[in-house]
């Protein structure tokens, strides 16, 4: 069973979103968070200041808002695609992550973590172009 | 990778991927989205949001985002994200016995590509 044709156009264009500003969070999120710090105390003192000196960080802020934009556009795909079909489409956001990972934060990206990110979009996009509606509306 | 990133990588995965299968239960009941303006949105988000499976989904989520905030505070982030990539693995299984989505042989393979990429990534 296939998507109606009307519905593409609306799909890729969702998906994207959802890669763009999917990736564009972990990145944010890693960038608070290396200025937060490592989490070394467990003691529940040091946890709780932790957690506000978190969330007084500007890119933790950022990084939540382009994630909430990424569920918006997740819950309205959901409402007609499968979740075997969108999961792995919206792969394409690993390859983002890495790439901005390296050229935003200077993470140094050994080249086997570069054959692994591209060998997971390979399987994603395999996974993609199945059926991507498999059970019936509602 | 040490024991305790692998335990917050299991809470990661499994705590996304249960979420992600009652919020996509949540989407399914409420059906296809036809407009976009914002009031309708706004609507069918209020909507999703009185189902008691999107609630269950979003406490699985938050408590994979705080794990996976703790991670990114002790590896670097292009190592974290590809490999919760393993949640297609979990993905696919929930799909056809959570879901009832049909996981035909072409979707096994790439589960499958997806987790020898993930073994790379760990190698790498």
């Amino acid at each position: 069973m296939k998507l109606p044709h009307r519905l593409h156009g609306k799909t890729i264009c969702l998906i994207g979103l959802m890669a763009v500003f999917g990736s564009l969070g972990d990145v944010l999120l890693r960038k608070g968070m290396k200025q937060v710090g490592a989490v070394s105390n467990w003691r529940p003192e040091a946890l709780l200041a932790t957690f506000e000196k978190t969330f007084r960080s500007g890119p933790i802020w950022l990084g939540i808002t382009s994630l909430l934009l990424f569920f918006v556009a997740y819950l309205l795909v959901l409402s007609w695609a499968d979740y075997s079909y969108v999961q792995p489409a919206s792969a394409t956001g690993y390859f983002f992550v890495v790439v901005l990972g390296y050229l935003l934060l200077g993470e140094v990206i050994p080249r086997m973590r570069w054959i692994g990110v591209l060998v997971i979009c390979l399987g994603v996009l395999l996974v993609g172009g199945t059926a991507p509606r498999t059970t019936e509306e509602g | 990778m040490t024991v305790r990133d692998a335990v917050f990588l299991f809470i990661v995965i499994v705590g996304g991927t249960g979420g992600e299968l009652a919020v996509t239960h949540t989407m399914k009941k409420i059906g296809e989205v036809r407009t976009f303006y914002p009031h309708h949105l706004l609507r069918v988000i209020l909507r999703a949001f009185r189902s008691g499976w999107m609630w269950f989904g979003l406490g699985l989520m938050t408590i994979s985002f705080f794990s996976l905030l703790m991670l990114l505070s002790w590896e670097n982030v292009s190592f974290v994200v590809p490999v919760t990539a393993l949640s297609y693995v979990l993905g696919a299984f929930g799909g056809k016995f959570l879901l009832g989505e049909r996981v035909e042989p072409r979707r096994w393979i790439g589960v499958a590509l997806v987790c020898l990429g993930v073994l790379l990534v760990c190698v790498g």
